[in-house]
């Protein structure tokens, strides 16, 4: 089947079965290795791609469904060289360690960030509500600590309010 | 190859439906998706996708309807539905985290119909009503007549559900949810139940209580339902509490034990009946 | 300007790793390559018979290795030479999901329908799972007993019948029976490989800590010679030892079937795989004895601790080795005796994982004192403050302390920011009633290679200038702890130049000096301690050679002349010195276990759902001693990622066995914590110097592995009034025993 989407704002076209994972056709065939595969099963959020605006896990979308679909991967985020505020902070802050989940993480908390969901928070129920919006992407080298600093950090740059 | 459609409304849904009951419906993919290459290639896929047919939330005065294809995220935002179908948001806050949220839909759970689908026991416990179609016309279904058995449901295999009709609640009846996953996201149940209490005053009236996790599909139990009638919150608890011990038959798995299973729904049956 | 070692300078591959641009094994061009896939043994225990390939299959367009295919040795080479590569025709299988056979075929979903379409014969065996049962020797799995290794340790007596005297004469005994269950590392990067021939020598690359070990343990397989094969490390994405001895079997199976296959074949193993067949934490079953005089003074410790191996012995003698060694706790007492087994059995095989054998003695050890504080009414605090060891204190193996003993100042940090505890009752929430505990700790971990091992390993470091460029070369592999962001620091400090004119190249056998395994708390410490001598002498050289040619400028400067005049990079390779007094006995286990150790105190807060019995953790503050922070933000994330593993290993996760297979093996059901389990946990830095570190560091990935999970469990206790002492500390524990917890 032969499908047409844009990619990180780039239409491309792909001929593969329409049951291929999106994540699959992202690193076979469009060779961007940069969204990893975890675990296959929607729990790791290794995979997480933005699908038409929403933040979803790859590996749980079958390419057949994504003609004409809108989709951002980690090596959408920066803007050429400049890096977006999130991949900045993750950076600034030590928020990657082995870097398997770092793609994931960017791209969910660029999203949140991005998308304003920490507004209305204080500082008490900022953390507590980036803990829960990241919650399906699994790191073990961090404890999350870090992570959440910068996404904190991220977040106050883009939206100072 | 898998064949591909993906029907334009739901009269071209329903008739390609007939045509190949064979082929996977596919809405977010959140479960038929899981461990997808090592699952057998499906003949074709029914991409439902954003239909809009099956996208929307439609208030009443009575009811709230919601369209198979709502997702998590839509429900969970939707004020209506936090405001008046209080568990249902909260059932989906706490499906799996926010990428599942984003893909998982109404119509896929109650499809699937897992023993542990988190919103299920809400229906039971609100008395919903599925809406299905087919090319030969609609039917309405009792959520508590619809599952069979261990992941068996009424759909027939030229059927689609198209939507879930729920009774908002009335102002004297209480409605409460709660979830013991195995950690507190991206988690299993392990013990869940819902329940709408009518009261009159501190009095039970009547409620509806319903539990996933503890069978091979949500139930209502029966015999708690019956026990709590007529008394005034606090010792309407503990007479749920005594009447579920011998209502439900939870097992061992890989997740939990049929103890804890038991002495949890316990405790949240009672729970469900504490004075506030 | 140079930015001292202290400085939390990021990370030298931080933008490659937001960026996606890092290239795990995966994502490396591999065109053309086919791909692996393994047929895993469905018997816990019996012999090979043979295979029957289903002939309704196409078997064009794969390659299909068995035992029959190793020219060379069947045997991965660690310790001993029990495991084979692939079990032997003929011979045994001794665990469920062992490697039988192999295929490799043009797709994935080929290779894995090839792997079912072989159909092994196996006659089965009695297998045996339960320790003690294997203790009795039937069925024998290994020697004459089932024993992989035992230790006797003892302090202050010389018989049993002296130590039964010292009990015998106490005021008070506190005895406790401590069970720990087996940990998935769950590194979020599945186990990766890929492997080609090129006239004659096989290349090989991949997610691992160890290239050397890889390298030596492909040798014997494949018949050569240390030419004949290339290990490199690519990019690896977390190992925390669950990549320190698997490597080398996976490794294995690339490199035959990329032989036979004649192209190069990759194997990247799904989650369920690598949960199911590689190794776990040594589950163990530790009793712990221990008197007190009448001062309130510990006079003999007594603690045997039993691991089940698995059915090879990989790693189990130094497992149990390092458990032995802490078991006895980080405290005074002239009579201690520590015995120690690690059994066969048939789980597959147990191995490395953060902390190695300390976290599961530590949690004994830990929750005695704590006994011991409720017993005598004292604050937990103060009585680990009053028993600690202290420089001029000896251990149970009878070593002196001197330098870089942290013990006052974790503790002090612990004592100054644990505030007020939490209020014992509530309500959450959910509306559920909950009750509240706190649980402190206090412990170590060596850091290096037991006794003599560091001699033995002989690691080497170098430094090489290069035009105006400096490269480290050594074989440790940053897996995540950031070792090449702290190589860069103390090289750089070291030389007096910028950061950013030092690169440490990728660990390939074929270009760097075998530094030791990237294990033990050791990178740091020990090899970072090789790279600064080596960046010292480069240094020292370089401008030696400015002055004789009167040549003057910065050493960039110099180093740029140097290559354009002598034509040659300038390398120096330095190899490992122990530090002075460094004396062990192997026979005895008596003397200097390790060089130094790391310090550390825990406090945790939990609360308890009523109704669910689930523990929620609250608050974590973890004060370690790491003797210098090379880079303090490297640094805090070690000892976070540590602690949450250890907070996970409490309460949350666990590996359940039916017959002697992983039973939850997929990340659904065999779960680490997330965002949302984890609270906001506090760090504090502790520098006690270690004068023979580099900049007096010493080690930290593992310790802050070790204590949390006896904090928990006392925190538990003060909770609910009474003993956990099994892990993990599951809300079905916790309402299993709630006629406990309901009386107190």
């Amino acid at each position: 089947m032969r499908l047409a989407l844009e990619v990180n704002g780039e239409p491309r076209t792909v001929e593969v079965s329409p049951w291929k994972r999106l994540l699959d056709v992202l690193r076979e065939d469009l060779r961007l290795t940069g969204t990893k595969e975890g675990c296959g099963e929607g729990e790791c959020g290794a995979c997480t791609v933005v699908l038409d605006g929403e933040a979803v896990n790859s590996c749980l979308v079958a390419i057949g469904q994504c003609e004409a679909r809108k989709i951002t991967t980690v090596e959408g985020l920066a803007n050429g060289e400049v890096l977006h505020a999130v991949q900045r902070a993750l950076v600034a802050c030590g928020g990657a360690q082995c870097g398997i989940c770092t793609p994931g993480i960017a791209v969910c908390a660029a999203h949140v960030v991005d998308r304003g969901l920490l507004a209305g928070c204080d500082a008490d129920t900022a953390r507590a509500r980036v803990r829960t919006l990241l919650a399906g992407n699994i790191c073990r080298c961090t404890g999350y600590q870090l992570i959440v600093d910068a996404v904190i950090a991220a977040a106050r740059e883009v939206a100072p309010a | 190859m898998t064949a591909y459609h993906r029907p334009r409304d739901l009269d071209e849904a329903l008739a390609l439906r007939a045509a190949q009951p064979g082929w996977m419906v596919l809405a977010g993919g959140t479960d038929l998706m899981v461990n997808a290459n090592h699952q057998p290639v499906p003949d074709g896929i029914i991409d439902l996708w954003r239909l809009a047919e099956l996208g929307f939330v439609r208030i009443s005065d009575q009811a709230i309807a919601i369209g198979a294809g709502t997702t998590w995220h839509e429900v969970e935002r939707h004020a209506a539905i936090r405001e008046r179908l209080a568990p249902l948001a909260a059932a989906a806050r706490e499906i799996g985290a926010l990428q599942i949220q984003a893909r998982g839909t109404l119509g896929g759970n109650v499809g699937t119909s897992s023993p542990v689908g988190d919103s299920l026991p809400v229906l039971l416990a609100l008395d919903a009503e599925l809406e299905v179609a087919s090319v030969r016309g609609r039917r309405r279904v009792p959520y508590h007549a619809w599952c069979t058995g261990y992941r068996t449901t009424q759909l027939a295999p030229d059927e689609l559900i198209v939507a879930a009709h729920l009774p908002v609640p009335g102002a004297t009846t209480r409605t409460t949810w709660r979830k013991i996953g195995t950690r507190r996201a991206q988690s299993i149940s392990k013990v869940m139940g819902a329940a709408a209490i009518t009261l009159d005053g501190d009095v039970v009236v009547e409620a509806r209580v319903a539990l996933g996790a503890v069978a091979e599909r949500p139930i209502r139990i029966a015999a708690v339902e019956a026990a709590v009638r007529g008394l005034r919150l606090g010792e309407a608890g503990e007479a749920a509490r005594l009447a579920l011990r011998a209502a439900i038959r939870p097992i061992d798995d890989v997740r939990s034990t049929a103890s804890y299973r038991r002495e949890v729904a316990e405790n949240l049956v009672a729970r469900f009946f504490a004075v506030s | 300007m140079v930015p001292p070692v202290g400085t939390s300078v990021p990370r030298v591959d931080g933008v490659a790793k937001v960026t996606g641009r890092a290239m795990y094994l995966d994502d490396l061009e591999a065109e053309g390559a086919w791909h692996g896939a393994t047929v895993r043994s469905q018997v816990a225990h019996g012999t090979l018979e043979g295979f029957d390939l289903d002939p309704a299959f196409d078997w064009s367009q794969v390659t299909v290795v068995t035992s029959a295919d190793i020219w060379g040795k069947n045997v991965i080479t660690l310790i001993e030479e029990d495991q084979p590569a692939l079990a032997p025709i003929g011979g045994r299988v001794m665990h469920k999901d062992e490697a039988l056979a192999l295929v490799a075929a043009p797709t994935r979903a080929l290779a894995f329908a090839a792997a079912r379409a072989v159909k092994p014969r196996i006659a089965p065996l009695p297998p045996v799972f339960d320790v003690e049962a294997a203790l009795t020797g039937v069925p024998l799995l290994y020697g004459t007993d089932n024993v992989f290794k035992q230790f006797l340790i003892r302090k202050g007596h010389a018989s049993d019948a002296e130590l039964e005297a010292a009990f015998a004469g106490a005021a008070q005994v506190i005895d406790g029976t401590y069970v720990t269950s087996p940990q998935e590392q769950m590194y979020i990067e599945t186990q990766a490989m890929m492997a080609s021939w090129h006239q004659g020598r096989c290349h090989i690359v991949g997610s691992m800590q160890c290239p050397y070990y890889v390298h030596k343990a492909m040798k014997p397989l494949l018949a050569c010679d240390a030419d004949g094969v290339v290990i490199t490390q690519s990019v690896t994405g977390g190992g925390f030892g669950g990549k320190e001895e698997y490597p080398s079997m996976l490794a294995a199976h690339v490199a035959l079937l990329a032989h036979k296959a004649g192209r190069k074949v990759k194997m990247v193993y799904d989650r369920d795989e690598d949960i199911a067949a590689t190794t776990k934490r040594h589950p163990c079953r530790t009793t712990h004895r221990l008197a007190v005089d009448a001062r309130g003074e510990l006079c003999a410790i007594d603690v045997d601790v039993v691991m089940d191996g698995g059915a090879y012995l990989t790693l189990s003698p130094v497992v149990l080795s390092r458990g032995v060694l802490h078991a006895a706790g980080p405290y005074r007492c002239p009579v201690v005796r520590v015995r120690g087994r690690v059994v066969a059995t048939n789980h597959p095989p147990h191995g490395a994982f953060r902390g190695f054998g300390a976290p599961q003695t530590t949690f004994a050890y830990e929750r005695q004192m704590q006994k011991l504080a409720l017993l005598r009414g004292e604050d937990a605090l103060a009585l680990r403050k009053r028993l600690a060891l202290r420089s001029g204190d000896t251990t149970a193996t009878g070593q002196l302390l001197g330098f870089s003993v942290g013990t006052d100042e974790v503790i002090a940090a612990i004592e100054g920011c644990a505030g007020t505890p939490p209020v014992p009752v509530g309500v959450n929430a959910q509306g559920a009633p909950v009750r509240r505990g706190r649980g402190v700790c206090f412990y170590f971990h060596g850091a290096g290679f037991t006794g003599s091992g560091e001699q033995r390993l002989a690691g080497r470091a170098a430094v090489a200038a290069i035009g105006g460029r400096f490269e480290v070369r050594s074989s440790s592999s940053d897996i995540g702890q950031g070792s090449s962001t702290m190589f860069t620091q103390i090289a750089a400090a070291a030389l007096g130049v910028s950061p950013d004119d030092v690169t440490v190249v990728d660990p390939s056998t074929s270009q760097v000096p075998d530094s030791g395994p990237t294990v033990a708390s050791r990178t740091c410490m020990v090899v970072g301690g090789l790279v600064e001598r080596a960046a010292r002498t480069v240094r020292g050289k370089l401008e030696a050679w400015a002055a004789e040619q009167a040549i003057a400028g910065s050493l960039v400067e110099v180093a740029r002349a140097y290559a354009a005049v002598m034509r040659t990079e300038l390398v120096e390779t330095i190899g490992y010195e122990p530090p002075p007094g460094i004396e062990w006995n192997d026979a005895t286990y008596t003397g200097s276990a390790y060089p130094v150790y790391g310090w550390a105190a825990c406090l945790v807060d939990v609360e308890v759902d009523l109704d669910s019995y689930e523990v929620a953790i609250t608050r974590c503050v973890q004060a370690v001693d790491v003797g210098k922070a090379i880079n303090p933000a490297i640094v805090r994330g070690q000892i976070e990622g540590g602690t949450l593993q250890a907070l996970g290993w409490a309460v949350l996760e666990n590996v359940v066995y039916k017959e002697g297979k992983v039973w939850n093996a997929n990340m659904t059901n065999c779960i680490v914590p997330t965002f949302a389990d984890a609270p906001d946990l506090e760090t504090i830095l502790i520098e006690v110097p270690y004068p023979f570190g580099p900049s007096g560091a010493k080690g930290v990935g593992e310790i802050p592995m070790d204590g949390p999970a006896a904090a928990v469990a006392n925190a538990v206790e003060d909770a609910l009034g009474c003993a956990f002492d099994t892990l993990p500390i599951s809300p079905e524990s916790i309402a299993a025993a709630r006629s406990r917890w309901e009386a107190s």
